[in-house]
């Protein structure tokens, strides 16, 4: 049974139909990449599945359970949580703040502890959790810098460091390097691959650009006009002729 | 530590030696004054998520009528009608805060004012108990047991603890986890949700806690007051209420207590022309929108830069 099950999705903006009747499943475990150029339907798909748009029709199952039509915090509770296209972080926190504050799931926080516990020491626990998500992104040098202070590239890692700290299941990133340099790709790259291997995170990467996905995933799935237009490895995708004809471009392929 | 603790030392010996250093008739002043602080630093805790209230003015009275109508109907002490009617306006704050979760910006705005309005007009309307457009008299002046709190300098410090309690508790909301919630809420609401915070559940949260503190406010000022009426919590006070916290700026947990404190000082001043009031805040509000949107707060970090060099005793503030 797989983790992420997607059934006929279809999502409407008026008469334009920018999801339409996707099937999808996602393993536990897996790294998969989601491709199609601009105005594919890509971050549709990632509002709809997590939550900021219900869906016109269509299933989605996570871990067995429904989760279409759910509200974004419950299915973030629920262990599915995406990244966004923009540069989500909250400006005017600290690193280190934008982390714990994301962390409040597994934080043991409540009115009552607020008023009577102890909130330093509280903190102090959030905090040394928190470092070590930065430590592993690779922010840990920044902790205290303004978070509307960083680099374009590392707002958008600290964007995962802020997803990650919500503990997810399934990790659902929406074009992680899109407008980044060659360093800030690589960090990124390394990253997500690292995300996956070391510690088995299950991700969806949303991507135009082919490079970064043909790398790091072993499975693509392509879509078009909000349809589901190919599937398989990234050489199989690659060398498909739908796939080429439809929308990459031979050039864009053979570089 | 020290410093901080140092520091409160000051401000506490400032407050406490305030009633020798007015003459009596000002007396009254400085017990407005403790009110607003309580009312202004509760509606910036509504504030830190980023919902602004029109509605707090009438929250407060929710606190005043409660504790007026807790003692007279039900002759309960007022020791414990001080916060019974904290915990009924927490109650009423839920209910109007309930339907304007739907609603975020201008929504929340202009519904709150809707709810505050809706219900002032059920004082007004309902002679019993409220009685009606003229309001509530001879309401129980205060006491803790055999301590009779009805003269101004016992009261001033009655107050004082008060405050300085519902503050404490709010600066301590502030500097929580809870608190960081609330502003990253402000922030970026799409964000939170999307990373499992019930959005409105945390601003329901703060507009209830902020509730209780406003009715906490209100009690004090009812057995204060000893009567009163729907017109003490109208729209008008409302944009005084706002004043406060757009002079003090909400960058700051102090920005609302600076806000209420150079306001207080600036209607002092200008007393001889009471008339004019209105005119003065709208002044006074447009001149800050215009010259510093952040509020005065902004220029605390700088303030207190400039205080650290001073020999001596520069380093209790930092
Ligand atoms: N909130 C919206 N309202 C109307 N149309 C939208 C909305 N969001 C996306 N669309 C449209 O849906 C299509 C797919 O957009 P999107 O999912 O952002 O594409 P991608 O992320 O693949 O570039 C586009 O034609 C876009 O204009
Ligand atoms: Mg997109």
């Amino acid at each position: 049974m797989a983790m992420l099950e997607i059934r006929g999705l279809t999502k409407h903006f008026g008469g334009l139909a920018a999801i339409n009747g996707i099937d999808l499943d996602i393993e536990e475990g897996e790294i998969r990449g989601v491709i199609g150029p601009n105005g594919a339907g890509k971050t549709t798909l990632f509002n709809v599945i997590s939550g900021v748009y219900r869906p016109t029709s269509g299933v989605i199952r996570f871990n067995n359970e429904k989760i279409s039509g759910l509200s974004p915090s419950v299915i973030a509770t629920r262990g599915a949580v995406r990244t966004f296209q923009r540069d989500a972080v909250i400006h005017d926190f600290d690193v280190l703040r934008n982390v714990t504050v994301a962390g409040h799931l597994h934080s043991d926080q409540s009115i009552i502890k607020t008023l009577f516990g102890d909130i330093k020491g509280s903190r102090e626990k959030d905090e040394e959790k928190a470092m070590k998500i930065l430590e592993f992104v690779g922010l840990d040098h920044l902790c205290h810098e303004l978070a509307a202070n960083l680099a374009h590239g590392f707002q958008r890692v600290l964007g995962i460091a802020i997803a990650l700290a919500t503990e997810p299941r399934l990790l659902m990133l929406d074009e992680p390097v899109a407008g980044m340099n060659t360093t800030e790709t690589a960090h990124m790259t390394e990253v997500i691959n690292r995300l996956h291997e070391e510690k088995g995170m299950t991700i969806m990467l949303v991507e135009h650009d082919m490079k970064t996905v043909m790398s790091i995933c072993k499975k693509v799935t392509v879509i078009d006009f909000g349809e589901k237009l190919a599937e398989g490895s990234p050489s199989e995708i690659m060398n498909d002729p739908k796939v080429i004809e439809a929308y990459l471009g031979a050039e864009e392929i053979v570089t | 530590m020290w410093k901080k603790i140092s520091g409160l030392a000051i401000i506490g010996i400032i407050f406490c030696s305030l009633p020798y250093m007015v003459e009596l008739y000002r007396m009254e002043v400085l017990i407005v004054l403790l009110f607003n602080l309580i009312l202004a630093q509760s509606y910036r805790l509504v504030n830190t998520t980023g919902d602004w209230s029109l509605s707090h003015i009438v929250v407060m009275g929710v606190g005043a009528y409660s504790s007026a109508l807790i003692t007279k109907l039900l002759g309960w002490p007022f020791w414990l009608s001080l916060p019974v009617s904290g915990l009924v306006t927490a109650f009423i704050g839920f209910l109007i805060v309930f339907p304007l979760l739907r609603t975020i910006g201008f929504g929340f705005f202009i519904g709150s004012f809707a709810l505050g309005e809706f219900v002032r007009l059920i004082w007004v309307k309902f002679r019993d108990p409220f009685g009606g457009p003229r309001g509530l008299i001879n309401i129980p002046s205060a006491e803790i047991g055999p301590i009779d709190l009805y003269q101004p300098i016992p009261f001033y410090y009655f107050c004082l603890i008060i405050a300085a309690i519902s503050i404490w508790i709010m600066y301590r909301i502030d500097r929580s986890h809870i608190g960081d919630t609330f502003k990253a809420i402000h922030t970026d609401p799409v964000l939170c949700e999307t990373i499992g915070i019930r959005v409105p559940r945390y601003r329901a949260m703060a507009f209830v806690i902020g509730a209780f503190f406003a009715g906490i406010a209100g009690a004090l000022m009812a057995h204060h007051q000893g009567a009163i009426d729907p017109h003490n919590f109208e729209a008008t006070l409302m944009v005084y209420l706002i004043i406060y916290v757009v002079v003090g700026g909400i960058e700051t947990f102090w920005g609302a207590a600076l806000g209420v404190i150079v306001m207080t000082v600036i209607f002092e001043i200008t007393r001889p022309l009471e008339e004019w009031r209105p005119l003065i805040a709208g002044c006074i509000l447009i001149l800050f929108l215009v010259v510093m949107p952040g509020g005065l707060d902004v220029l605390l970090p700088k303030t207190m830069k400039l205080f650290r060099k001073i020999p001596g005793i520069g380093q209790l503030f930092t």
